[in-house]
């Protein structure tokens, strides 16, 4: 493991690509791995980008990526998509639109299936996220699974948010809802060769009018990557971005609200894997079950009294 | 203790522009519950392997209709033993004449789906030589 972590800080991909497949399986030699690689983390700008599905999510990080290459920039790249509740397997097909950087060392690309998790990432996204930034990529993109309107906790896993929308998808009342809407630093519209991306940038402008509150003006992009229209204004605005949160020491704080959410997660994770250990259970489950059946207990009155037994 | 999906890569290689039958096959895998990832088509045997490092698969399903097998899938395995791979089970579908099932054996290729085959029998292959 000591010899897999010193490969993992010197860059090296199949040290990475094995670390990723231990924190994916949840195999009990992590904790120790996150426990020694903590400190080399932080470096990374770390960018989300999400949307509905089919919106060009991926050819626009193949394209960024593309940009950021020029520029010398190595760049770690997780896809998520959902995983299927009724078999347990997915098809990972987000690197299918960026399969020429496949052989280029600057860039690591990894897809990952959802395995259970519904705000659209997968629960195991921060310890891989740690792991390509302890390997040194310098900017690390991770994409969600293709969201519908309330997906959001990418929001609080990335520095930069970037929701990508296409023209067509709605009226101006779509983009006051609330949900995704929220969580953009940056609006990207997409396939803006196609008709109707004026007024789709547009909506979005008016929708923003409405928000007083921000320091940060967000911008709204109109891109097209077969065009090759908009890729530099987005790395731009991503740059930008970037400034402002160091700034405004906004990182800070960003930062903190990730590593509070992570934390909350993980005792969650750990206290859940405590209680319904069966070693500690023993049966107890089936038993209060029947006493629920025979109306002797209700179920909050039961589940009460389990936490109370195993926490004293 | 390790929950573990098995993580397949199923490969178009070369100038072949068919993938129907790496589709289907990619669904029937996904259906039984494995995470599968396709490169699309026309990859090069580099381009195969480095996605096949990074994306740490236990299995390669190489497709080819073009009739080059003999010359790319050789070119995989070269690649393979050169970043030290070689643990990763390699099959192959497609267009294969029986007379070549021999040859691509002999360079590691472990099983050859030819035409016709049920697409259980490609699950279960898999799914079996995996656990050994």
């Amino acid at each position: 493991m000591t010899q897999l972590i010193t490969q993992l800080l010197k860059g090296e991909p199949i040290a990475l690509a094995r670390l990723i497949t231990l924190v994916e399986n949840d195999s009990s030699t992590i904790p120790e791995v996150m426990k020694t690689i903590h400190k080399h983390t932080g470096t990374a700008h770390i960018i989300g980008i999400t949307g509905t599905m089919g919106t060009g999510k991926s050819t626009l990080i193949g394209s960024l990526t593309r940009a950021y290459r020029e520029k010398d920039k190595t760049v770690g790249i997780v896809g998520i998509d959902p995983t299927s509740w009724f078999s347990g397997g997915a098809l990972l097909g987000d690197r299918i639109r960026m399969q020429d950087l496949a052989t280029d060392p600057g860039v690591f690309i990894r897809s990952m299936g959802t395995r259970g998790a519904l705000g659209g990432l997968t629960s195991s996204i921060y310890d891989v996220v740690a792991l390509l930034d302890a390997s040194g990529k310098d900017i690390i993109i991770v994409e969600t699974v293709g969201v519908g309107q309330s997906e959001i906790d990418i929001a609080q896993m990335a520095d930069t948010t970037i929701v990508v929308t296409v023209p067509g998808l709605g009226d101006s009342i779509q983009t006051m809802k609330a949900g995704i809407t929220e969580i953009a630093d940056i609006f990207v519209v997409n396939k803006a060769d196609l008709p109707g991306a004026d007024e789709a940038v547009i909506q979005l402008q008016q929708m923003l009018c409405m928000d007083t509150l921000s320091e940060w003006q967000i911008p709204i992009i109109p891109s097209s990557s077969t065009q090759g229209i908009g890729i530099p204004e987005v790395i731009n605005a991503i740059t930008n971005h970037m400034d402002f949160l160091t700034e405004t020491n906004h990182l800070f704080q960003k930062r903190g609200t990730r590593y509070e959410t992570e934390l909350l997660a993980l005792i969650k994770k750990k206290l859940m894997h405590y209680v319904l250990d069966e070693s500690r259970l023993q049966g107890t489950i089936e038993k209060m079950v029947d006493t629920i059946s025979q109306k002797k207990m209700d179920p909050h009155s039961a589940a009460d009294k389990i936490l109370k037994d195993i926490l004293a | 203790m390790t929950k573990k999906n098995i993580r397949v890569l199923v490969a178009k290689p070369g100038l072949d522009g068919h993938d129907r039958g790496a589709k289907v096959v990619s669904r029937a895998l996904r259906d039984a519950g494995m995470e599968v990832i396709y490169t699309g088509l026309h990859q090069t045997p580099e381009q195969i392997v480095e996605t096949a490092l990074q994306e740490d698969v236990d299995v390669i399903g190489l497709s080819l209709l073009s009739g080059a097998h003999l010359t790319l899938f050789q070119d995989v395995m070269a690649h393979l033993k050169k970043r030290g791979m070689e643990h990763i089970l390699v099959t192959g579908g497609g267009i294969i004449p029986q007379e070549d099932f021999d040859e691509l054996k002999k360079i590691g290729i472990t099983h050859v789906f030819g035409p016709g085959t049920p697409i259980n029998t490609i699950v279960e292959y898999i799914q079996v030589s995996v656990k050994k």
